[in-house]
């Protein structure tokens, strides 16, 4: 496979958050390595995923319980479902490492998520840990941090 | 004109098994549980881990009180009313921090020792002769009524007067025990910040939902049942091992039978428990090397007893819940007659495995955050429900669930762990605390 460009980076993020923003969440699953976690600290700055509270750390196993509830027929609180929608920044890509084949952005976006008369926005920033593999781009870590993880919220129900 | 001032009309809200939706919705019932309960009532406000210096102070409320708990220089807890004797301006604002030796307003420089004591005024000679040492304001911060620290869980009665913190508590202290036993130092200390989830719905929903053995399996079929599914879809039977999160989630859907049969324990001044026998979180795996630094610490036979308890949810009436077995600590804070935020604090057990930390921290944000798949279920529970009382066909919540005519509450009982008897004791609390300081004259009309 030829090298991984800056442009191949930045249309595969703008993919993921039009997959999440549609629902798509079977293709969305598939842009994981299988031991690939999605992170949501709790606090700013948090270095620890695991020995302290996060809003999320999941891994594989838990990412397909989450998406498979959300079509569940026994869902309530997805009854009306919930959308949302991304706002991102141009990425930055920190990391182009084609040899390694490893690879890291930061973007910056506003997520806004709405259900029933209620909507509220997040801003976030999400970093991105890429890996080739079998010529494919896939997320090892996905670290989302919002800019207000102090604040108390009411239902988050979908995914930055 | 305020409704539910007297007496009788608090007394007239709460029947042997029903409650009037008023308890849930009436701004008035709210007002009067702030003015009363939870002011007679022994209420959580930290842990001292949170201040372990000398001068370390956390901010949080009491009630609709703000407070501040801070570490003096008697190495005590002090608890004081967050607000400065002179004009009200909070005197911390940070959620935690570290005063030195005093506080000092940031409005006009009033500084007050950390016991509350006036230290000094700017340009005091203002103050000569104006008989500012003779009024409360002259003395310095109000310290709220009795302040008790039991094994770093610190509590406080707002009221001056009223009922002792081990006549309050008594055999129920046993849950907390657990917990803190579970450490082979005997002690726990906070890790990292809350969870904080805002919930607009009335506070005693969340309390009473502690010991709803009959809303697992329903409510959370859609998280814990799709887990059982995908988990057998992966081609594992309930025998193989599983991962954390699945021995975490997996026991939501026991059958009806496993929660009767694990028992509920009630206490006298609305305090009880679920899972006198066993609970959700008696078959999680052993951590490697707890048992040795247990037994270690405590000799074969007690360590042996204390990991035997297995106490699903205690609730501390009015408002937290702990879950020894996962050194967890919900605080469900009242901030109106539809709005509850509710904190979920972990805690490490220290000179145990860290591993026992992190599946600690593992059950928190699975089952508590604003992201939780498991919350989400019950926070739609509660937000319908506060919408559904206000429909006017009928008033009253039923709570009759394996109710007994002419229970006494006065007494500990282990029963049925179906019945809905934790419900009805914590309402005869309810009662209870509400209106044992009512003036004569509101005990009168
Ligand atoms: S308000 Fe605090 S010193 Fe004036
Ligand atoms: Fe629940």
């Amino acid at each position: 496979m030829s090298d991984v460009t800056r442009d191949d980076l930045i249309d595969f993020l703008y993919e993921e958050v039009r997959m999440l923003d549609d629902g798509r969440f079977d293709e969305w699953m598939e842009l994981w390595t299988q031991d690939g976690h999605y992170w949501m600290p709790l606090n700013y700055n948090q270095q620890d995923p695991i020995n302290e509270t996060s809003l999320l750390y999941e891994d594989q196993f838990m990412l397909r319980l989450r998406i498979q509830r959300l079509i569940g027929a026994r869902t309530f609180s997805q009854k009306p479902k919930s959308r949302c929608h991304h706002v991102i920044q141009r990425p930055h890509v920190d990391e182009i490492d084609n040899e390694a084949g490893r690879y890291r952005t930061v973007t910056r976006m506003h997520y806004v998520e709405t259900r029933l008369d209620d909507q509220f926005l997040l801003a976030l920033t999400a970093t991105h840990d890429l890996v080739r593999q079998d010529g494919a781009l896939k997320i090892a870590l996905k670290k989302v941090e919002l800019l207000n993880c102090d604040a108390a919220f009411g239902n988050i129900q979908l995914l930055p | 004109m305020a409704h539910y001032e007297t007496r009788a009309e608090i007394e007239g809200l709460v029947t042997p098994f029903q409650v009037h939706r008023d308890i849930y919705i009436d701004q008035d019932v709210y007002r009067q549980e702030m003015k009363h309960l939870f002011a007679n009532a022994w209420v959580y406000v930290g842990h001292d881990s949170q201040t372990p210096n000398k001068g370390d102070y956390y901010t949080t409320q009491i009630g609709d009180q703000p407070v501040i708990m801070v570490r003096h220089t008697d190495n005590e807890i002090k608890v004081l009313y967050n607000r400065c004797p002179h004009k009200g301006t909070k005197i911390a604002i940070d959620r935690q921090g570290n005063t030195g030796k005093f506080f000092r307003c940031p409005y006009h420089a009033w500084s007050f020792k950390t016991d509350g004591c006036l230290l000094a005024i700017p340009l005091k000679k203002g103050y000569e002769g104006t008989g500012l040492s003779d009024t409360e304001n002259g003395k310095g911060m109000k310290a709220v009524g009795a302040v008790h620290n039991y094994r770093g869980f610190v509590f406080a009665r707002l009221a001056s007067e009223g009922i002792a913190f081990e006549e309050y508590f008594n055999d129920s202290l046993s849950s907390l025990d657990n917990m803190v036993d579970r450490s082979p130092a005997g002690r726990l200390e906070v890790v990292g910040a809350p969870l904080r989830y805002m919930h607009q719905c009335n506070w005693k929903m969340l309390v009473e939902n502690q010991t709803d053995t009959c809303h697992p399996m329903v409510a959370h079929e859609s998280s814990a049942g799709t887990a059982v599914q995908i988990w057998k879809d992966m081609g594992f039977t309930d025998d193989d091992p599983k991962p954390a999160a699945m021995e975490i989630i997996a026991p939501f859907m026991s059958a009806y039978e496993f929660f009767e049969d694990m028992g509920i324990r009630t206490w006298p001044n609305g305090h009880g428990h679920t899972g006198v026998h066993h609970s959700i979180h008696s078959k999680y795996s052993e951590i490697p090397g707890y048992m040795e630094a247990l037994t270690a610490a405590h000799g074969k036979e007690k360590a042996e007893a204390i990991l035997a308890e297995n106490r699903h949810n205690t609730v501390y009436f009015p408002n937290i819940m702990i879950k020894g077995p996962i050194q967890q600590l919900r605080n469900f804070i009242p901030l109106a007659a539809d709005r509850t935020l509710a904190e979920s604090w972990i805690f490490r057990l220290v000179d145990a495995p860290e591993e026992l930390t992190a599946r600690t921290a593992l059950y928190n944000r699975m089952i508590n955050a604003p992201t939780s798949i498991v919350g989400h279920d019950d926070l739609e529970m509660y937000e319908r429900a506060q919408e559904g009382l206000h429909a006017d066909g009928l008033e009253w919540v039923n709570i009759q669930r394996l109710y007994q005519e002419g229970e006494d509450f006065e007494t500990e009982a282990v029963e049925n762990g179906t019945t809905e008897r934790q419900m009805r004791n914590q309402f005869h609390a309810w009662v209870k605390f509400m209106t044992v300081s009512m003036t004569q004259k509101e005990a009168a009309e």
